[in-house]
């Protein structure tokens, strides 16, 4: 079967003015997403990986134009979302969803669970008012919660259970694409299972597309179908999940995944620590991003910003940001710490 | 993953929250001595405002406007109870008259001042940037003056009486609401569920009336009703500077002006006017302190 593409992404930027001395001028940008592109197709999920403030989820908001993107393509079936009016946006915002990470600020706490999901449907107009709660009901089987439970509040329920609230939202509306950003990040790890094996499920039934942001490697490696690696708003590798895993390119990558815990103690590891902290994006460094911290940095790293690349080891669709690809692989260049 | 594990069934006794954060309002509330008796000092007085007036006309000859000049500034007696003034006319029954235009110029302003404010702070903070920034300094202006010269330079231009008064006190009630307003959207506006709804495609009507108001309620009725206090005390100030209701209306802030000239050969002309202002403004300044405590007890300084 021909994949089809769902969501493309071209050139994204997102910067955020400073705004600062006696007028309120603009003095400089946060460069929270720097010119990304990448492609979603038909029915799989995609994750975005990084660590904290590196734009995963600023991603995820622009695409969703919760924050006006800067710049750049987000075409969603051949549209241009960040051309379109608003008003035109509304109506494609029914085939884009966004379930959040933290179940306790993302539903309204004075609305009862069908009211919310009411209120969805009445947004988008979906169904006739009268068969809207039947369709309350229904949804909430489908998440797995009980129908009775329609009435109550959201402090009524626990973490996960809101979590499925919000699931049950995102789909109250028909998605095609439902963005989970760090959806399950913020519950205990056997409710996080439950809900990944839900959010599978449902993909299954309603033939869903997912972009899943997440810093958490494990659950990125259960979900995903491709991966994409980001450090400080640029996307480092971009791969299918086994050769992302098996044979990673990037010296961040490999760096990320050396800190993956393994559950053996026996088994002997090779841990690569990263030294210092992540740069900042107000100002971040020239040529590759990471070249501050690499261990194989050298003098062309500073200047030159390496494009991705699928070099002859890798691959088809899986690419690499690094100007030394070849050379890491061959040891030809040793890293130096 | 089975239904049974996420629902354990449990007992389904109905209880509405929304009744159960009521009453938990309440018995924070009514721990508060104070407040409750602020609070039914209020209903009292909005008691005597109500059926006062119509128990004196129906079942006595008081008039407030009835003149004596053989009785002119009488002291407290059986007959007289605040005494009479200048004119004659019994302070008691002038007193019991003037409630209602004291309740009126209260909350009147302060429902004109909250909508006007609320309106304004929710826009600034739910809009940001340049709307933002030009309301806000238009606030800072308001606040700048004290609050009583603002009301007075208001009411010098649209001249003096009743409802100008109310105006006045209103605008000078907006740049209050305004704040307090702007700094609750601000805080509601950037939670997740806002996020929610917009992902959703909601207009900002919608979700400025029906996600992000409902959620800010607490500290709106908190100002409210520490508003009141404050606006009472400044229409009887423009009412003493003979800005206000004109004689011989009953209105306290007057009486206290006609009272002052005879302060030494009769003080009761004076006396009880003040101590109705006193009481009613203390009983909304500690009844609104309470709501405070009851409603929000972190915002307690």
């Amino acid at each position: 079967m021909e994949k089809q593409e769902l969501l493309k992404v071209e050139g994204l930027k997102q910067y955020f003015p400073i705004k600062g001395g006696f007028l309120g001028r603009t003095v400089n940008h946060v460069k929270a997403v720097d010119d990304i592109s990448f492609t979603v197709y038909e029915g799989e999920t995609v994750s975005i990986v990084g660590e904290s403030g590196c734009g995963k989820s600023t991603t995820g908001r622009a695409i969703l134009r919760l924050e006006e993107p800067t710049e750049g393509k987000v075409e969603f079936r051949g549209v241009n979302l960040a051309d379109i009016s608003k008003r035109q946006m509304r109506n494609y915002r029914k085939d884009l969803q966004i379930i959040f990470q933290d179940p306790y600020a993302s539903i309204n706490p004075r609305q009862t669970v069908a009211s919310v999901l009411t209120e969805a449907m009445e947004i988008q107009k979906v169904l006739p008012a009268n068969k809207r709660r039947h369709r309350v009901e229904e949804l909430l089987e489908t998440v797995g919660l009980l129908p009775y439970q329609a009435d109550r509040f959201p402090h009524e329920f626990s973490g996960g259970q809101r979590q499925r609230i919000g699931i049950a939202r995102a789909l109250s509306v028909n998605p095609q694409l439902i963005i989970c950003d760090e959806a399950v990040s913020a519950l205990d790890v056997s409710i996080q299972a439950q809900v990944l094996n839900l959010l599978e499920e449902l993909q299954e039934e309603f033939k869903l597309t997912y972009l899943f942001i997440s810093h958490d490697l494990g659950v990125v490696r259960h979900i995903s179908d491709r991966i994409i690696v980001m450090y400080l708003g640029k996307i480092m590798e971009i791969g299918d999940k086994t050769s992302l895993f098996e044979n990673p390119k990037h010296p961040y990558t490999k760096a990320l995944l050396s800190a993956i815990p393994v559950p053996d103690p026996d088994k002997k590891k090779e841990r690569i620590v990263l030294r210092g902290d992540v740069p900042s994006p107000i100002d971040p460094p020239s040529g590759c991003r990471f070249h501050t911290r690499c261990p194989y940095a050298t003098a062309k790293c500073k200047v030159e910003v390496p494009v991705l690349r699928t070099a002859s080891s890798m691959k088809e669709g899986h690419e690499a940001a690094c100007h030394y690809i070849e050379e890491i692989e061959s040891g030809e260049k040793q890293p130096n710490y | 993953m089975s239904e049974e594990t996420v629902n354990p069934p449990v007992t389904t006794e109905k209880l509405n929250p929304r009744l159960e954060s009521y009453k938990q309002f309440w018995r924070r509330f009514f721990k508060n001595k104070a407040a409750v008796t602020g609070g039914v000092l209020i209903l009292l007085i909005i008691l005597m405002a109500f059926i006062g007036p119509w128990i004196l006309t129906t079942f006595t000859d008081y008039r407030p406007n009835a003149t004596d000049l053989g009785n002119k500034l009488q002291g407290p007696s059986a007959a007289h109870w605040f005494g009479t003034d200048s004119y004659g006319r019994d302070i008691f029954t002038r007193v019991i008259f003037g409630t209602r235009l004291t309740l009126y110029v209260g909350f009147f302003s302060v429902f004109i001042g909250g909508v006007v404010g609320v309106i304004f702070g929710i826009v600034s903070g739910y809009y940001g940037g340049r709307v933002d920034t030009i309301i806000m300094r238009l606030m800072d202006v308001l606040l700048a003056f004290p609050g009583i010269l603002l009301a007075l330079a208001i009411v010098a231009v649209l001249g003096g009486s009743l409802t100008n008064v109310i105006i006045a006190v209103g605008i000078f009630s907006v740049p209050a609401f305004a704040r307090v307003v702007r700094g609750s959207t601000l805080s509601v506006r950037k939670l997740e569920y806002i996020d929610a709804v917009r992902a959703l495609g909601a207009s900002d009507f919608r979700i400025i009336f029906k996600h992000i108001l409902p959620n800010i309620l607490s500290p709106i009725i908190v100002q409210a009703s520490l508003r009141i206090a404050t606006a009472i005390l400044t229409g009887a100030g423009l009412a003493f500077l003979g800005l206000g209701a004109q004689p011989p209306a009953p209105e306290w802030g007057a009486m206290l002006n006609e009272g002052r000239q005879y302060m030494y050969e009769a003080g009761h002309v004076a006396l009880f006017p003040g101590l109705m202002i006193v009481l009613v403004v203390l009983a909304f300044n500690i009844f609104g302190d309470g709501i405070r405590d009851a409603l929000d007890p972190k915002m307690r300084n």
